[in-house]
């Protein structure tokens, strides 16, 4: 059982760890980092919740090691919001949308979208209900997530 | 839900990470995405002593172009390999059989080698090498080989790798003008492996068939070939066959099986209809 020093960014904090090397991403976020708002879920790639976004892009983060992080920049749903609190506009968007319930899917559906519209990026409906097919929400469902999207993408206001 | 423990190593070359595997045989597990071997891990079905991670090789990222093929680098993402412009050109079959492959998510991570190393019968990329004539590079501290993908699938999850092969790249040959290519698959959700899949690649030259390629995922211990209805095509006449027929045909080469996700029979059904639906689309859009 090998152990690796890692050094890494998660929400713009440099972090400096060592890993045991079966650790998940997704549990050196949560217990390492403080990043409980990664949610845990199946732990193998079926439920989407603990979807974050690294380098850019949004990955499952208990489909990948703490120690393939090294070197990586990780953005959590802890690091969307401005310093005061201010929420993002995926997150605001989620808010008036009443895009969520119980929340344990959201951080995870917060992370893809976030992803989806980032930049310039304008997905299409059809992109959207591709990508949401990735995480599971199992009581408010899914429109108020298109709702969400719809939004950012211009589209139906 | 956790891996059991084991040692990691990240070679930053291809001899490195040849070597490492070639030092513990059997023991040793490459780690290109993670997609499906993570779950394995996770579920401890999976329990190697040594993970070989291959992401950190540069040599086995991107698309290249050379002797008539489109080269695809092992631990090129799904997600990059469906929007290169070079794969879309040269091998547009590819990207049609990528947008069904897993999740947004998991595109972003999986990898083209990976997926077509791991040989999962119902996936959709091991069935586009298969059709499409890709060859698979393997290299070895014995050095490196090229296996066609039809001698490549010899049972579901097995493959014709020796246990210290690494797969490096996959090389897409240019297939002849005329030809079109489709892909089509039935899942119970989008991301969840294929019931049913079906890969096509059709020449057509004034009206008449000169070659025909017939895959299937979902249909059988491998990917597989309808390889008699393929040969029955050459030569007739576009407008000449009867669609269902055919569809028939090429299904009752294929060898399904009942699971707790579909029966045989369903599958058999389904497969028809895609068939005819799939093809019909794409010689109406040709």
């Amino acid at each position: 059982m090998s152990e690796h020093r890692i050094e890494l960014t998660v929400d713009g904090e440099q972090i400096a760890a060592t890993v045991e090397a079966r650790t998940s991403l997704g549990d050196f976020l949560r217990e390492e980092c403080g990043r409980t708002g990664v949610h845990l879920g199946c732990e193998h790639g079926v439920c989407g919740a603990c979807t974050v976004i690294v380098d850019g892009r949004a990955v499952r983060s208990c489909l990948m090691l703490a120690v393939q992080a090294d070197g990586v920049q990780v953005t959590t749903a802890q690091g969307l919001a401005a310093p005061d609190g201010a929420l993002s506009p995926v997150q605001q968007a989620m808010h008036d949308e009443y895009a969520l319930q119980c929340g344990f899917c959201t951080p995870g559906v917060v992370m893809t979208l976030t992803a989806l519209t980032a930049g310039e990026a304008r997905p299409t409906e059809a992109e959207v209900r591709a990508a949401l097919s990735g995480h599971l929400c199992r009581c408010t469902g899914y429109q108020g997530m298109l709702r969400v999207a719809r939004r950012l993408s211009g589209a139906n206001g | 839900m956790k891996a059991a423990p084991f040692d990691y190593v990240a070679p930053d070359s291809v001899e490195a990470a040849v070597d490492c595997l070639a030092e513990n045989v059997g023991d040793a597990m490459v780690l290109a995405g993670g997609q499906t071997l993570m779950p394995l891990l996770a579920l401890r079905m999976s329990q190697p002593t040594v993970l070989v991670d291959i992401n950190r090789i540069e040599a086995l990222q991107g698309v290249t172009r050379g002797d008539g093929a489109t080269r695809i680098g092992a631990v090129t993402r799904q997600a990059d390999a469906l929007t290169d412009r070079t794969i879309a050109d040269h091998a547009p079959g590819i990207p049609k059989a990528l947008r069904f492959v897993g999740h947004y998510q998991t595109r972003n991570r999986g990898t083209v080698g990976g997926s077509i190393a791991l040989g999962e019968p119902a996936a959709e990329l091991p069935c586009t090498a298969l059709t499409l004539g890709a060859k698979i590079e393997a290299r070895s501290v014995r050095g490196t080989r090229l296996i066609d993908a039809e001698d490549f699938y010899l049972g579901p999850y097995t493959n014709a790798l020796e246990s210290d092969e690494l797969v490096t790249a996959v090389l897409f040959p240019d297939l002849p003008h005329g030809t079109i290519t489709l892909a089509h698959e039935v899942a119970r959700r989008p991301g969840d492996f294929a019931l049913v899949g079906l890969i096509c690649a059709l020449t057509i030259h004034g009206g008449t068939f000169h070659a025909a390629r017939i895959g299937w995922f979902g249909m059988g211990q491998t990917p597989l070939r309808s390889l008699e209805t393929e040969r029955s095509l050459v030569g007739e006449r576009v407008s000449g066959i009867d669609l269902a027929d055919v569809a028939r045909m090429a299904v009752s080469e294929t060898d399904p099986a009942d699971d707790h996700h579909a029966t045989a029979a369903y599958r058999r059904t389904v497969g028809e209809r895609v068939f005819r639906r799939a093809v019909s689309q794409a010689l109406e859009s040709a």
